[in-house]
C-alpha cells in the first residue's frame, strides 16, 4: 500500500478493494448469522452441532467448489445434482467388486459426462445453461435406469460407508476431512496453478485468452469434467452416509444451492472473478440458515422464503460495495 | 424536387459518458437518392445511424423527416414514421416462412385470426416489385444468405420505408449476389425511397451511390456528389489529409540500411484466401525488417494478420516461419513457432480487465513460468520488473489492475506480454491507436529497436505518417488483395493513398494481385 500512496497516478479506492469486498460482505453476513444463533438458538454453540452442520454442508460445499470453477469461466452447470445421482447409482451397482473399484467407476462415469458437456459447449458453442439443463434431465433418467428404475439400493460395505459415517481419530468425520481437503486444493489450484490462471483468463476475456495461445476449448472441457468429478464425490459421500443409493432423490435441487452459495460468496456470474473462500462462506450461510430454522421450529416453507430474502440481501450488499 | 429534403439532420450531437461521439454532424437525404456514409473506425457512422433510427437519443441538434421535426424514442417509432434500418447480421426467424418474416408482429388479420391468404399475397407483391423471384411460402432457412438479405430489405419496404438504411449490405454476399442487390436498390430509387448506404468498398460506393458524406472522429467533414470526386480526394477526406501535404517526401529514418534484400525471408505467407475478405494475399518479411501494411477499414489488413497468426480459419494458403510451415489451426501453434500478435482491439481482445499488470503481462508466457503445473510467482515478478522499467510502464506496482491504467500503459503491458517471450516475428495491428502522444513515440522507438535487434515486424496502421516513417517496405491492401508494394524511394503518403484509391501512379503496380 505504501507504494500505492507514493504513486503519482490517481488510484481509486474501489479498485483496491474490489477483489475482496464481496467476500467481506458475505463474511459479515455469516458472522452475524452465527452470533445471532449463538444468542437466540438453544444448543447452537455446541461442538457436536457445529460438527453436524459441517457434515450436512459437505455435499453442497463440494458441488459449489466445482460450480465456482465453472462460473469463473462465465459458464454454469445445472447437471450436478443428476451427476451425483449417477455416481451414487454406479457405485452402488459396482459395490460387489469392492469399495475402491466402485468409487473409481462412479467418479469416472460422471467426470466423462462432465467432459462431454464441456465438449458440446466449447465445440458447438451451445450455451452452458442449455447443455447442462439437458444433462440435468437426462442424467436423472440415466441414474434411475442404472438403479433398476429408481429403486432404493441398500448396501452394507464397511469401507465404502466409512466415507460417509467414519471419523478420523474418532473426532474428525470423513465428510469434513474430504471437504476440507477439496477446499484447500481448490484454493491452491485457482490461485497458483497454470490451470487456475487459464480458467480466470477464459472467464475474464475469452478472445484475449485465445490470442495468448490458451486452448479455450480444452480449458472448458476440463472445467466441466472437474465439476462432474466433484459432484460425483459429493454424491458418493451422501450415499455412503445414507447407507443406500436412492437415484431418484440424491442431489435434487443441489445445483440451486451451489449456485446461490457461489454467488453469495462473491464470484461473478459473468466470469473472470472467483473466490473459493467466498464460496465456502456462501455454502455455510445456506446451511446455517436452514439448520437454525429447524432448531427454532420455524416451518420449512417459511424458511425457504426467508432464505431467498437473505440471498437477495447479501448479493445486493455486494453489488453496492463493488460498484 | 422539393426544397425540403426527405431527411435532414442538423447539428447532431451525441455524448457517451463525457466522450463526444458526434459533434455537430449534418446529414441530408433526398427522395430517390442513395447516400453513402463513410469514415474510418470511430468516425461515428453507426452512432449517427442509431440516432437516426431511435436506438440512441441525441444530446443535441434537430431532425426533420419530410420537413417536420421528428424525435424517435425507439426504433419502433422510427419504423412507423418510415425510417427503417437493415443491419448486416440479418435478424430473421429461420423456421418460418418468407411472408411470416416480412410481416412479423403486424400480420394482416381477419376476425382476430391471421389472414394467411392476404399475407402471402401482399408479401408476393412486395417481392415482385423489387424484382425478386422468391416464393413467399418458402421456409426462410432453406434460402441462401443473399435471399435472406433481400427479404430483410423487403421487410423494410413493406413497412413503408421512406428512408432505408443499409449497413454493410454486401458483407456476406458473393459478387454475383451483389448485382442482385444493386438491382433492388435501383428499383427502390425509382420508387422514391431514400437510401443511406454504409460500406467500406469503394467500388460499391461508386457503383450505386449518388452522394457521400464523410465523418471523421465524430465530426462532419464533407458531403460531396460522388460523380467527379476522385478516389484519392475521398480517401484524403477520410484520413484527414491534404493532397498537397501528401506530395511531401516521406523519407524514412532508416530507409535503406534496413532493407533485407539478402538471404531468405523470415516469414512467408502464400496465397491466403478467406471468402471475400482475403483474395490470394501473399506477403514476405525479412529479419530485422519492419513491413508496413496500409489499407482502409475493411480492406483486409487485419484479416491478413489474423490469418498468419492462425486466429481465423482460412480457406487456403500457407504460412512459414524460417522456412518451416506453420500449422494454422489456432494461435497456440503460431505462438509456439515464435509469432506474436498485438490485436487492434485492446479491450475486446487484449486486456483481462480485472487482472493485475503482472497477470496480464505474463499470460502468454505462463507455460514457461510453470513447473509441475504451479506458476512461479518470482519468475512472474522478474518479468514484470524488467519490462516495467524497459518500457517505462507507469503503474503503482505490478499488482495494480490493468483497467486503471491509461491506454498507452495498457498497450505497453500488452506489448510486454509478447516481448517477454522473445518472439521471432511480431505482428502489430494499430499499435498506437488511441494512446497519448508520449506513449506513441515511445512505442514507435521501441519497435525500431526491436527490428534493429533482428526481430521481424509486420506493422498495420491507418496512420500514414507512422507507416512512412517507420517502415522499410509497405504493402497496401484493398478489397482483400495486396494492391501495391512500395520500397525505398517509392514510399510516401502520396503513393499509399494512390494505391488505396486504385489509381495508376509512378512506381505503383496497382494491378498486381500479389505484392511478392
Amino acid at each position: 500500500m505504501a507504494e500505492a500512496l507514493k504513486s503519482p497516478l490517481p488510484r481509486t479506492r474501489s479498485s483496491a478493494f474490489a477483489d475482496y469486498a464481496p467476500t467481506y460482505g458475505a463474511a459479515a453476513a455469516l458472522i452475524l448469522l452465527i452470533l445471532g444463533n449463538i444468542a437466540f438458538t438453544p444448543n447452537f454453540a455446541d461442538i457436536d452441532n457445529f460438527r453436524n452442520i459441517l457434515v450436512q454442508v459437505t455435499p453442497t460445499m463440494v458441488v459449489a467448489v466445482g460450480m465456482t470453477f465453472v462460473i469463473a469461466t462465465g459458464g454454469i452447470d445445472l447437471s450436478v445434482g443428476s451427476l451425483m445421482a449417477i455416481a451414487s447409482a454406479v457405485a452402488a451397482v459396482c459395490l460387489e467388486y469392492g469399495a475402491f473399484p466402485a468409487i473409481l467407476a462412479g467418479l469416472a462415469v460422471v467426470s466423462l459426462i462432465g467432459a462431454f458437456s464441456g465438449w458440446l459447449i466449447s465445440t458447438f458453442k451451445i450455451q452452458p445453461i442449455i447443455v447442462t439443463l439437458a444433462m440435468l434431465i437426462a442424467g436423472r433418467g440415466i441414474a434411475q435406469v442404472i438403479s433398476n428404475g429408481g429403486q432404493l439400493i441398500p448396501f452394507s460395505n464397511e469401507s465404502f460407508e466409512f466415507l460417509g459415517k467414519g471419523s478420523l481419530l474418532n473426532f474428525l468425520p470423513m465428510p469434513i476431512f474430504v471437504m476440507t481437503l477439496i477446499v484447500g486444493l481448490a484454493i491452491f489450484v485457482l490461485r497458483s496453478t497454470i490451470f487456475g490462471r487459464y480458467v480466470i483468463a477464459v472467464g475474464g476475456n475469452e478472445n484475449a485468452a485465445r490470442l495468448s495461445g490458451i486452448s479455450v476449448r480444452g480449458t472448458k472441457i476440463a472445467i466441466y469434467a472437474l465439476s462432474g468429478l466433484l459432484a460425483g464425490i459429493a454424491g458418493l459421500i451422501y450415499t455412503a452416509r445414507l447407507g443406500a443409493s436412492d437415484a431418484s432423490q440424491v442431489g435434487v435441487n443441489i445445483e440451486l444451492d451451489a449456485i446461490a452459495a457461489t454467488v453469495v460468496g462473491g464470484t461473478a456470474l459473468s466470469g473472470g472473478r472467483a473466490t473459493i473462500i467466498g464460496t465456502v462462506i456462501g455454502a455455510l450461510i445456506m446451511v446455517i440458515i436452514t439448520t437454525s430454522f429447524v432448531m427454532n421450529d420455524i416451518k420449512y416453507p417459511y424458511s425457504l422464503v426467508i432464505k431467498a430474502a437473505i440471498i437477495l440481501f447479501v448479493v445486493y450488499l455486494q453489488r453496492s460495495k463493488s460498484r | 424536387m422539393n426544397i425540403e429534403p426527405l431527411l435532414r439532420m442538423e447539428k447532431i450531437k451525441k455524448v457517451f459518458s463525457g466522450v463526444v461521439a458526434l459533434d455537430d454532424v449534418h446529414f441530408s437525404l433526398e427522395q430517390g437518392e442513395v447516400h453513402s456514409l463513410v469514415g474510418e473506425n470511430g468516425a461515428g457512422k453507426s452512432t449517427l445511424i442509431k440516432v437516426l433510427t431511435g436506438a440512441y437519443h441525441r444530446d443535441g441538434g434537430e431532425m426533420f423527416l419530410e420537413g417536420s421535426p421528428v424525435n424517435f424514442r425507439t426504433p419502433e417509432e422510427a419504423q412507423h414514421a418510415g425510417v427503417v434500418a437493415v443491419y448486416q447480421e440479418v435478424n430473421l426467424l429461420m423456421f418460418r416462412s418468407v411472408a411470416e418474416n416480412m410481416f412479423l408482429g403486424r400480420e394482416p388479420r381477419r376476425f382476430g385470426l391471421i389472414d394467411w391468404k392476404r399475407m402471402y399475397r401482399d408479401a408476393g407483391e412486395v417481392l415482385r416489385n423489387l424484382g425478386l423471384q422468391i416464393d413467399p411460402k418458402a421456409t426462410l432457412g432453406t434460402l441462401n444468405i443473399a435471399s435472406r438479405q433481400m427479404i430483410a430489405i423487403a421487410r423494410g419496404v413493406s413497412l413503408g420505408a421512406k428512408v432505408l438504411v443499409l449497413d454493410e449490405p454486401t458483407s456476406s454476399l458473393t459478387e454475383h449476389e451483389v448485382v442482385l442487390l444493386y438491382d433492388v436498390i435501383r428499383r427502390l430509387k425509382e420508387q422514391g425511397t431514400g437510401i443511406v448506404y454504409i460500406s467500406h468498398r469503394f467500388d460499391e460506393l461508386y457503383a450505386v451511390c449518388d452522394k457521400v458524406t464523410v465523418l471523421r472522429d465524430g465530426k462532419f467533414i464533407a458531403t460531396r456528389p460522388l460523380a467527379g470526386l476522385e478516389r484519392m480526394d475521398l480517401i484524403c477526406l477520410m484520413l484527414g489529409k491534404k493532397r498537397e501535404d501528401l506530395e511531401k517526401k516521406g523519407s524514412t529514418a532508416f530507409g535503406d540500411h534496413h532493407e533485407s534484400s539478402s538471404a531468405k525471408p523470415l516469414l512467408e505467407a502464400e496465397h491466403l484466401r478467406r471468402g471475400r475478405h482475403l483474395r490470394d494475399v501473399s506477403i514476405t518479411a525479412g529479419r530485422g525488417e519492419i513491413l508496413g501494411m496500409a489499407g482502409l477499414l475493411g480492406s483486409g489488413r487485419t484479416e491478413v494478420a489474423r490469418a498468419v497468426f492462425g486466429a481465423d480459419s482460412i480457406d487456403e494458403g500457407k504460412v512459414s516461419l524460417e522456412g518451416k510451415q506453420l500449422n494454422l489451426r489456432s494461435p497456440h501453434d503460431a505462438i509456439r513457432a515464435g509469432l506474436a500478435f498485438l490485436s487492434e482491439d485492446r479491450k475486446a481482445e487484449g486486456i483481462v480487465p480485472d487482472w493485475s499488470v503482472r497477470e496480464n503481462m505474463t499470460l502468454a508466457a505462463l507455460p514457461a513460468l510453470t513447473r509441475f503445473g504451479v506458476v512461479s510467482r518470482s519468475a512472474q515478478n522478474q518479468i514484470v520488473e524488467r519490462f516495467m522499467s524497459r518500457l517505462g510502464i507507469k503503474a503503482s506496482s505490478g499488482e495494480q489492475k490493468i483497467r486503471d491504467l491509461s491506454g498507452g500503459n495498457q498497450q505497453k503491458v500488452l506489448l510486454a506480454r509478447w516481448l517477454c517471450k522473445n518472439p521471432k516475428f511480431l505482428i502489430l495491428d494499430e499499435p498506437t491507436r488511441g494512446i497519448d502522444v508520449g506513449a506513441k513515440s515511445e512505442i514507435q522507438a521501441l519497435i525500431n529497436e526491436l527490428a534493429e535487434d533482428g526481430m521481424g515486424v509486420l506493422m498495420i496502421s491507418s496512420e500514414l505518417e507512422e507507416l512512412v516513417e517507420g517502415s522499410s517496405r509497405i504493402v497496401v491492401m484493398r478489397d482483400g488483395e495486396c494492391c501495391a508494394e512500395l520500397t525505398g524511394k517509392e514510399i510516401s503518403q502520396d503513393s499509399i493513398v494512390k494505391a488505396m484509391a486504385a489509381e495508376e501512379a509512378g512506381g505503383v503496380q496497382s494491378d498486381s494481385a500479389s505484392a511478392v
